[in-house]
Parts: structure tokens; C-alpha cells; sequence
């Protein structure tokens, strides 16, 4: 990868690819915000079950898997690093550098999944599925089921959500390794590093909301 | 075919206040829509298309036009905000002395019990005159209870109590309906208010099947239940007497006090951990899916019944 | 009046014979696989007029069963029927009405550039668009739904047998339809003004779609889980909605009412921006307080959000909730008179002429004043509880979902009519469907602040016999109203084929998107323009062609 590399020409709408690459940015930012929003709604009946049944949530709480949560914050917030990384790689137009750190990024989204998957599957053997699988004794087994209810849609749509990431970086890789971006045209990277951000500060909100809950004090 | 009413039957003190703002809020916007009309109409003719009237020295600097009229109708709209807010305030603060008579909604009827004991459905007898006071829920879905004679309506919404109060002014029938669709037969979900003349009523209630009043059948079902295995005088559990509760504050555990009232009484027996009375143990199980709301109600209706009694023997010493 | 372009010299028409419609095919892969905003704008109209005629038949069944007191459908249909009726105008007419017509074919010309920033992404939305509506109409076809658009739960999550999960399947993909189109209106107004193209030099129009689209991005998404929350529910059985469950209907409420309020800003807020085109036009003066319009839109985009528990006065909230819930739903009534002020003051001193789209904004004016007035009302706490859930409401909102918003629309679509297909419609045909359309609506919807207040309830297929002579008063109206609305479905087809051909800018209007031939050409401006100049320049004088 060179300053020789041409830039591709801009969409017919616009005048120049800067201004191309202004605008997919700030549109990565608006569809951002409305993700924002979209979490939120969800996080807003967590907060109102939390509310109002805290000992139940407290007790659900307890049920869930600490120890791979706890790895895969470690993984996801890791990506983060290489995916930031892989955006400076791309701004000084090192592409071998770019492509290995695009690569691992994905990698490191893969085995967030499967992690998230066999903890799933311990989930569904222990009868924690709401609506499928779902047996709990004692008083606060009703809650437990709301509980792992938000559990799964919380986690789920932020599966699909790194699901889409992990597509979006292979991509990004296999263009990266054939010399599409260069120091002055690397904005696919840079929007699609935005949006792997954001998916990861979702699951740092997720985490301790899930995690964490009744697991502290006496 | 009806004739062309404007105006419902006013049969509550409320209604009278209500018909006032009503009236208030039309005249306010019956100026702002005569003057705004006006003025298009005004301007429409006056400087249509080849019409010859001066049109130099238009307005330059607009801010002050702007704020002027922003302002006065902010104002307006203010005072009338405080005037409902003021009559809304009213309507959620029943006098102590309001009879309170339980409402519970289900597809597709209400279901009516007076303290005595009568029972109802989709009629409602009050005596004129004394504030009543209506403890609602429902079985189901959502309903509402509407008397546009008196001016009022509140939602009945499954898993919780909410109350509305009223003094009729007038003798008389007058329309109760469903005001939230809940089904199919939503608009057949509806029934009469009769409002009696004190001694008629009172005739009405003693002609009425005399079963036994919630309260007694609430006590028969705190036996049945179990609740006196550990909230009776004989008991070996530290749980709360309920002699003396229904109305006076409750320090919980962390501190907080709260007020047992009707809803707190029906959140004790299906969320008891929820707020545990200060000094006793988190041990009482919870009844939720257990007691239906007719059986709430009248569990309620005893512990209320309670609240002017003492407990016989002498209350055990914090652990 | 003879065309002209902004600099006052009358020209002949240009027959634009190189035209977005001729130009770049026209086959009908052309079309369905066109990144062109233009035609995408046409297919949205096509299928939004298509929603409009099945909404409307909807009510035309409702208000022929509320004739009489019994009413001639049985329950589970009249249920149906309206539910029907709120689903597909709500979500299939109104929202995105003017935003996805007029806004996708005006917004890059008025502001001067080739398209908009994610011309993909603009059909992508057409697309959704129209897969939710067949997965709305599949529902409706094999059975329907009954809980109204509102699905109140546990109704709606539990107790219901009609076909919920399809309906919210459907209205979850028009809302991300809705999505993307803010987003690219958003990105578009920010990032592809032409040169000189300044904030304060942008038309009303602009501004409005811009305040709408802040909305349906930030408030879609929470409908969006809302929907999905219900829809598990109902499959799963668990859920937070239903008490039975643990859960709290409320909860339900607070979620669709935070997306679903700031959405009737969604369906009003273009039509303020169509508003503020035709009336500087109309009259030959610039708009009055400028700022101040553009100001209350973002006001009411903003406080929008904040005033959503007004539709739950009676359902169970806090006394204090209440309190200020009320108080803010006034102020937010606010920018909304000051946009009104400023329409009439608009006309003071001006030279005003009645062609339709006048006829329709000076409507519009009305209609929304009263419709906006008697928001007053309802967001008064001791007055919305008399009549909350009562046909006072119903009323109120139509008055300005229909007597507004649709007026506007309509206006909108006949005053840009000859810009996008390069031919006059009938004048005397047009105004007469827009005084029917007047008269018509208050006929129908005046009676029924006076049902709502004498106590009759929304959603009933039967009601009590002394309501009955205002219901008939209601459905005649509704009659006149109907035959309003079809007649523009005539004469703008017949004037396709046979109406005058209409030059660049036939009404002697401001915007750069009278600078260019009608119809435009593919890429808008042969030349980018460039602007120096606020907008609404216009001089309450004769035309020089007049003279």
C-alpha cells in the first residue's frame, strides 16, 4: 500500500470523497445514536424489574456464568484494542499491520460467540430458558424467569449484533489484504471500527447488569 | 334516535366544577380561534391579489410581536393548567369519611361488593349525597371505570388497586361504561349508576341478600389460607399482628416507612419480601397465583376491619 | 399563471423532454432497482396512496356502522376494522406521508444537490416499506387483529386471538423503514448543502423533515424493542407485561408511549414545512419570523419527548407524574401557536391569491388550530379525565391527523404537482375537492367533541340511542369527506395524460427547486447551484407578466 494508491472516485451525489467519507461517518454516528435508544428501551424493563423485585433479580443473578462473562468482557474489550489499533494501522497506511489486526478482531468476535454459545447451552441444560426450557425452584423462581427472559433478549440482539460486526471485519479483511484502503481512503475501517466500539460498550453496560447483581456483599 | 344533547347529566359536585372549566377552556379558545379566523379571513379579503390598500411598512423587527403573543397565550394556558391541576388533585384525595365500595372488572362485567357485603353486577347504588370512594382492579386485562355524569373514570388494572371518589348531588340513573378496550364485547361492558335518596338506599342494602360482608368472609379466609397459623395470637412465629395496622405507618427494614393501606396489605400477601416491617424476619411465603382478587379483596377488607382492634396478647420482643 | 423563473422573466413551457422519468430507463427493472431519490419518491407515493384508500375504506365500514346504535357488524369485526384503520394510516400513510413523497423528491433540491447521502439505503426503505405492508395485509386477509393500534397489554400479549405477532412483525419493519429514512435526511441536510446553502438560508420545508427525522430515529428504535418485548411475550408466555406473569402493564405503556407520542410530532411536523412553502408563495412575502418557525420546530422534536404519559392520566400514574406530565404537554403547545401567528402574519400586507394549494394550507391553518386548541383541553388533567378514551380524543387527533396533516399533504402534492410531473392539474377541480374536503371533515369530526364530552367511548361497535342523531350528523360528513378524497385520485390521473405541461416554476415560487425544468432532470442541477440569498424572497406586488 502506497500514496499511489488512487482514491475511488466519489458516489454520483457527491462532490468530493471527502465529503463521501464525512457523511458515512456521521451516518455511522446517527445509526449509533438509534442503537442507543434500541438498548435502552431494553434496559429500561431491566431497571423496572430490578426495582421492583430486587431480591429475585439478586437471586438470578447468582444462576448466571460469572466466569465465562467475565472472559469474554476480557475478549470483547481486547477487540476493542486491536480494532482501535487496525484504525492508526489504516490512518499511516500499513497494510499488512491493518490486515492482521482486522483479522483479529474478528477472530477475537468468534470466540466471544462461542463462548456466549456454550454458556447458552449450560443455561439450557440447568433449565434457565424462559418459555423453552425453564424449571426453577423457590420463591423467587418467577422472577428468575423474567430475569433470564431480558437475559436472553439483552445478550441475543447483542449477539446478532457482533454476529454482523464479525461479517462486516471479515470483510473488511479479506478487502484490507487486497489493498483497498490506504492512508488517504480508509473510511469503511474507521465506521466500521465506530460500530464495533459501540457494540462493545454495550456488552460494559451488559456485564455488570448481568453479572454482577447479587453477587456482592454478605 | 336521541335528540342533539350538548351537555351530559351533571350528577356529582364535581361535574358542576368540571362544566365550569369546560367552560373556561372553550371561551379561551373560542377568542384565540375567533382571532386567528379573523385575522386570516381579515387579511385574505382585505389583501387579495389586486385588492388596492397600502402595503408599505411592513413589520421589520419581529422579536417583540413574537414574545408578546407567545407570551399572553403562555400565560393563559398556564392559568388553566393550575385550575386543572388544582380539580385533578381533588379528585385523587377522598374525604375519611368516604364509604369504600370494591370494584372488580373482568371480560365482560364489573363486579360490585359493598362492605356490608351486597353484591352487584354492572349496577352500582349509592346514596346521594356521601362520598364514596371505589377501590378498583381487575381479573384480566385492562378496563375502565366511566361515569361521564360525574365527570370521572380510572383505569381497573390487573395486579393493582387504584381508587376513585365521588359525591353524587343528584337522584337518579345515569350510564356507567367501559372506557378501555378489553375484547369483543368492550361496548356491552357497561351499567347504571343508581344514585337513592339516603333511606331508600339504605332499604336497598337491607333487602340485598344478607351474606356475610367481605370482611367476615375475608376472616374465614385468613383462616383457610393459614395466615392466622402465623399472624394469629397462638402463634410461635415472629410475624406481625395485624390488630391496629390497616392506616398507620410501617418502618421497614433500611428505613423507609410506608402507610398500610390497601394496596400495601395486597402487595404483603403476593410480594412479602418486597417490604418487610422492621424487626421481623423475611420468612413469609408468598401467595401470588394463589388468591384471586375477589379473595384479595376480601382478605383486605378484614385486615381492614382490624384496624380499630388491639392484639389480645402481648406483642413478643424484637428478636 | 404563466411560468417564470425567480429573476420575474415569463417564459414559454420547456417540454423537459430528457426528464428522472424518461431518463435511465423505463422498464420496470428500471424502476425497482433505481437509486434515484426521485423515483423512489414516486414509489413510495404509489404504495402510500395504495395504504391510504385501505385505510380509508376501513373507515368508511366504521362510520357506516356507527349509524345506528346497534351497529350492523358484529364485534369481533368492528374491532377488527379499527384496529385495521389505526395500523395502516398511523404507520402506512401517516409517518411516512410527506417525509417519503415530497421530502425524498424535494429535500436535495432544495438544498441543491445530486441526491441524498445514501440513495441505497433510501430504497432499501422502500423496500421495507412495502414487505410491511404485505406482512399487514397478509394479517388483515387471514383474520385480522383486534386490540387496536395501541396493543395494550396483557390484551394484546396474552388475551387476544387475533393475528398480534404478524402485526408487529409488519409495523417492526415499516418502523426500521422509518429509521432509515431519518437517518438519511439527517445525514443528507448536515453533509450535501450546495454552496452558500447556510443553515438559515435552508426552506422551512427542510428544517421540518430535519426535526422530523431527529424524531424517528431516536424514537423508532424503542418502539421497535416495545414490539419485539410484546411479541415474545406472546409466543413465550413469559413476559413483563401481564401481572399474572410478575410483570406490570404500565411498564408497557410508558415503553409505547415514549416512541409513539414524539410519532404524532413525526406525523405533523412535514406538514408545518409544506405549510410554510405555500403560504409565503401565495401571499408574495417572505415568511414571517423565520427563526421563530424553525426554532418551535426543533422545540417541538425536542420537547416531544417529554410529555408521553398525558395518555396516561387515568391509567394508573403517580399524582405528581400527572402534574408535570400536564405542564409540559402545555408548554409544548407553545411552538405550535407560534407557528400559526405566523402563517396569518404572513398574510398581513400581502398579495394573496387562492389557487389550491392556498385553499389547502389556508384549510390546514384552521383545521390544526382547532385540532391544537383542543389539546389544550385534553392535556388538562381534571378535563382529560372526563374524557380520556372518549370520541373527544378521537376528534381532537383527527382534527389534526386529517384536517391537518392530510390537508397538507394534499396541498403539498398539488403545489409541487406540476415540478415532479411537468402538468398542471384541473384549478377548478382542485379547489372544489379542497372546499368539499373542508366542509366534509368538519361535518364528520365537529359532532364528536360533543359525543366524546356527553361520555361516549372510543372502540365501541354499539352505543346508546340518545347518541345516535351525532353519529348520523358524523357519518354524513364522512360521506362529503369521502367523495373530497377521491376526486383528486381523478383529475391528478387525468391531467398525467392530458393536463397542460407546466414550465420550471409555474407559481413564480423562491427554492432551488424551481431552478431546474419540470420535471428535473435525473441529476437535479445541470450546474450545482449556489446561493446568496435567505430564502422566501417574494414581493406582495404584481407578477411583471401580470402587468
Amino acid at each position: 500500500m502506497s500514496d499511489t494508491a488512487p482514491i475511488p472516485r466519489p458516489e454520483p451525489q457527491y462532490a468530493t470523497a471527502g465529503q463521501q467519507a464525512e457523511a458515512a461517518t456521521f451516518g455511522m454516528w446517527v445509526f449509533l445514536a438509534t442503537e442507543v435508544l434500541f438498548f435502552g428501551g431494553l434496559l429500561l424493563a431491566y431497571t423496572w424489574l430490578r426495582a421492583s423485585h430486587p431480591d429475585g433479580v439478586a437471586e438470578a443473578g447468582r444462576h448466571t456464568k460469572v466466569v465465562i462473562g467475565s472472559v469474554n468482557t476480557m475478549v470483547l474489550l481486547t477487540s476493542s484494542l486491536t480494532m482501535a489499533w487496525s484504525v492508526h494501522a489504516a490512518e499511516q497506511g500499513r497494510q499488512k499491520a491493518l490486515t492482521r489486526l482486522l483479522a483479529a478482531t474478528a477472530l477475537l468476535g468468534l470466540l466471544f460467540l462461542g463462548l456466549k454459545g456454550y454458556e447458552y447451552h449450560g443455561e439450557w441444560t440447568e433449565h434457565l430458558v424462559p418459555g423453552l426450557n425453564f424449571h426453577q425452584d423457590g420463591p423467587h423462581a418467577r422472577t428468575i424467569e423474567l430475569f433470564y427472559f431480558l437475559y436472553f433478549l439483552l445478550t441475543g440482539l447483542h449477539g446478532i449484533h457482533v454476529t454482523i460486526g464479525i461479517v462486516l471485519i471479515a470483510l473488511l479483511t479479506v478487502r484490507a489484504r487486497r489493498g483497498a484502503f490506504s492512508a488517504r481512503c480508509y473510511t469503511p475501517v474507521e465506521v466500521t471500527g465506530l460500530y464495533w466500539h459501540f457494540v462493545d460498550i454495550v456488552w460494559i453496560f451488559l456485564y455488570p447488569l448481568i453479572y454482577l447483581v447479587g453477587r456482592s456483599g454478605p | 334516535m336521541g335528540s342533539l344533547q350538548l351537555l351530559p347529566p351533571s350528577a356529582s359536585a364535581h361535574a358542576a366544577d368540571m362544566d365550569w372549566l369546560f367552560a373556561a377552556l372553550l371561551g379561551v379558545s373560542a377568542f384565540i380561534l375567533l382571532l386567528v379566523f379573523g385575522l386570516m379571513i381579515l387579511f385574505c379579503i382585505r389583501y387579495r391579489k389586486g385588492s388596492k390598500v397600502e402595503r408599505g411598512n411592513r413589520l421589520g423587527r419581529t422579536w417583540r410581536v413574537e414574545v408578546a403573543w407567545t407570551g399572553l397565550t403562555f400565560a393563559a394556558f398556564l392559568v388553566l393548567y393550575f385550575w386543572g391541576a388544582n380539580l385533578y388533585v381533588r379528585i385523587h384525595s377522598p374525604p375519611g369519611d368516604a364509604t369504600d365500595i370494591y370494584v372488580v372488572g373482568k371480560q365482560w362485567m364489573w363486579k360490585i361488593e359493598h362492605p356490608g357485603g351486597q353484591r352487584e353486577i354492572d349496577t352500582l347504588h349509592v346514596p346521594v349525597g356521601r362520598p364514596v370512594r371505589l377501590v378498583l382492579t381487575s381479573q384480566d386485562v385492562i378496563h375502565d371505570f366511566a361515569i361521564p355524569a360525574f365527570r370521572i373514570r380510572q383505569d381497573a388494572v390487573p395486579g393493582r388497586y387504584e381508587t376513585l371518589w365521588f359525591t353524587p348531588t343528584e337522584v337518579g340513573e345515569y350510564r356507567l361504561f367501559c372506557a378501555e378496550f378489553c375484547g369483543t364485547w368492550h361496548a356491552r361492558m357497561g351499567g347504571t349508576v343508581v344514585v337513592m335518596e339516603p333511606s331508600d338506599f339504605q332499604r336497598w342494602l337491607d333487602s340485598q341478600d344478607p351474606g356475610p360482608s367481605l370482611a367476615q368472609e375475608g376472616e374465614a379466609l385468613f383462616r383457610s389460607y393459614g395466615c392466622s397459623g402465623c399472624h394469629g395470637g397462638s402463634s410461635t412465629v415472629h410475624a406481625p399482628r395485624l390488630e391496629g395496622l390497616f392506616g398507620r405507618p410501617v418502618p421497614l427494614e433500611g428505613g423507609r416507612t410506608v402507610i398500610a393501606d390497601d394496596r400495601y396489605i395486597r402487595d404483603s400477601i403476593l410480594m412479602p419480601k418486597a417490604e418487610i416491617a422492621a424487626g421481623y424476619p423475611p420468612v413469609m411465603p408468598s401467595f401470588a397465583g394463589q388468591i384471586g382478587e375477589d379473595d384479595l379483596l376480601k382478605l383486605v377488607a378484614y385486615i381492614k376491619s382490624l384496624a380499630d382492634k388491639t392484639a389480645d396478647s402481648v406483642e413478643r420482643p424484637a428478636p | 399563471m404563466t411560468t417564470a423563473t425567480v429573476t420575474g422573466k415569463p417564459e414559454e413551457p420547456v417540454v423537459a423532454t430528457k426528464n428522472y422519468l424518461t431518463e435511465g430507463g423505463v422498464t420496470l427493472r428500471s424502476w425497482l432497482l433505481t437509486r434515484d431519490h426521485k423515483r423512489i419518491a414516486i414509489l413510495y407515493t404509489l404504495s402510500i396512496t395504495l395504504f391510504f384508500f385501505v385505510g380509508g375504506a376501513a373507515a368508511t365500514l366504521i362510520r357506516l356502522n356507527l349509524v345506528t346504535p346497534s351497529g350492523i357488524f358484529t364485534p369481533d369485526i368492528y374491532n377488527r376494522l379499527f384496529t385495521l384503520h389505526g395500523v395502516i394510516m398511523v404507520w402506512f400513510f401517516l409517518i411516512p406521508s410527506i417525509p417519503n413523497t415530497m421530502g425524498n423528491f424535494l429535500i436535495p433540491l432544495m438544498i441543491g444537490a445530486k441526491d441524498l447521502a445514501f440513495p441505497r439505503l433510501n430504497l432499501l426503505s422502500w423496500y421495507l416499506y412495502v414487505g410491511a405492508g404485505f406482512l399487514a395485509l397478509f394479517a388483515i386477509v387471514i383474520g385480522g387483529v383486534d386490540t387496536g393500534w395501541t396493543f395494550y397489554t396483557p390484551f394484546s400479549s396474552l388475551y387476544s386471538n387475533g393475528y398480534v405477532v404478524l402485526a408487529l412483525a409488519a409495523v417492526l419493519a415499516v418502523g426500521f423503514s422509518s429509521i432509515l429514512t431519518g437517518l438519511n435526511f439527517i445525514v443528507t441536510t448536515h453533509r450535501m448543502r450546495a454552496p452558500g446553502m447556510t443553515w438559515y438560508r435552508l426552506p422551512v420545508f427542510v428544517w421540518s423533515n430535519y426535526a422530523t427525522s431527529v424524531i424517528m430515529v431516536l424514537a423508532t428504535p424503542v418502539l421497535a424493542i416495545t414490539l419485539i418485548l410484546v411479541a415474545a411475550e406472546r409466543l413465550l408466555k413469559v413476559g413483563i407485561f401481564d401481572p399474572a406473569l410478575g410483570g406490570d402493564p404500565l411498564l408497557f405503556q410508558h415503553l409505547f408511549w415514549f416512541y409513539s407520542h414524539p410519532a404524532v410530532y413525526i406525523m405533523i411536523l412535514p406538514g408545518f414545512g409544506v405549510i410554510s412553502e405555500i403560504v409565503p408563495c401565495f401571499a408574495r412575502k417572505p415568511l414571517f419570523g423565520y427563526k421563530f418557525v424553525v426554532w418551535s420546530s426543533i422545540a417541538i422534536s425536542v420537547i416531544g419527548f417529554f410529555v408521553w404519559a398525558h395518555h396516561m392520566f387515568v391509567a394508573g400514574i403517580s399524582l405528581y407524574a400527572g402534574l408535570v406530565f400536564s405542564l409540559l404537554s402545555y408548554v409544548i403547545a407553545v411552538p405550535s401557536a407560534i407557528k400559526v401567528f405566523n402563517w396569518t402574519a404572513t398574510l398581513h400586507k400581502g398579495w394573496i391569491s387562492f389557487d389550491a394549494p392556498m385553499l389547502y394550507a389556508l384549510g390546514f391553518i384552521g383545521l390544526f388550530t382547532i385540532g391544537g386548541l383542543t389539546g389544550l383541553f385534553v392535556a388538562n388533567l381534571a378535563f382529560d379525565v372526563h374524557v380520556t378514551d372518549t370520541y373527544f380524543v378521537v376528534a381532537h387527533f383527527h382534527y389534526i391527523m386529517v384536517g391537518g396533516m392530510v390537508s397538507a399533504y394534499f396541498g403539498g402534492l398539488h403545489y409541487w404537482w406540476p415540478k415532479v410531473t411537468g402538468r398542471l392539474y384541473p384549478e377548478w377541480w382542485a379547489r372544489i375537492a379542497a372546499l368539499l374536503i373542508f366542509f366534509g371533515f368538519n361535518l364528520t369530526f365537529f359532532p364528536q367533541f360533543i359525543l366524546g364530552y356527553l361520555g361516549m367511548e372510543r372502540r365501541y361497535y354499539s352505543y346508546p340511542p340518545e347518541f345516535q342523531a351525532w353519529n348520523i350528523l358524523s357519518s354524513a360528513g364522512a360521506s362529503v369527506l369521502a367523495v373530497g378524497y377521491a376526486l383528486p385520485f381523478f383529475y391528478l390521473g387525468w391531467s398525467l395524460f392530458r393536463g397542460k405541461r407546466a414550465g420550471a416554476n409555474p407559481w413564480a415560487a423562491t427554492g432551488l427547486e424551481w431552478q431546474t425544468p419540470s420535471p428535473p432532470p435525473t441529476h437535479n442541477f445541470d450546474r450545482t447551484p449556489t446561493v446568496s440569498r435567505p430564502p422566501y424572497q417574494y414581493r406582495p406586488e404584481p407578477e411583471p407578466q401580470d402587468v
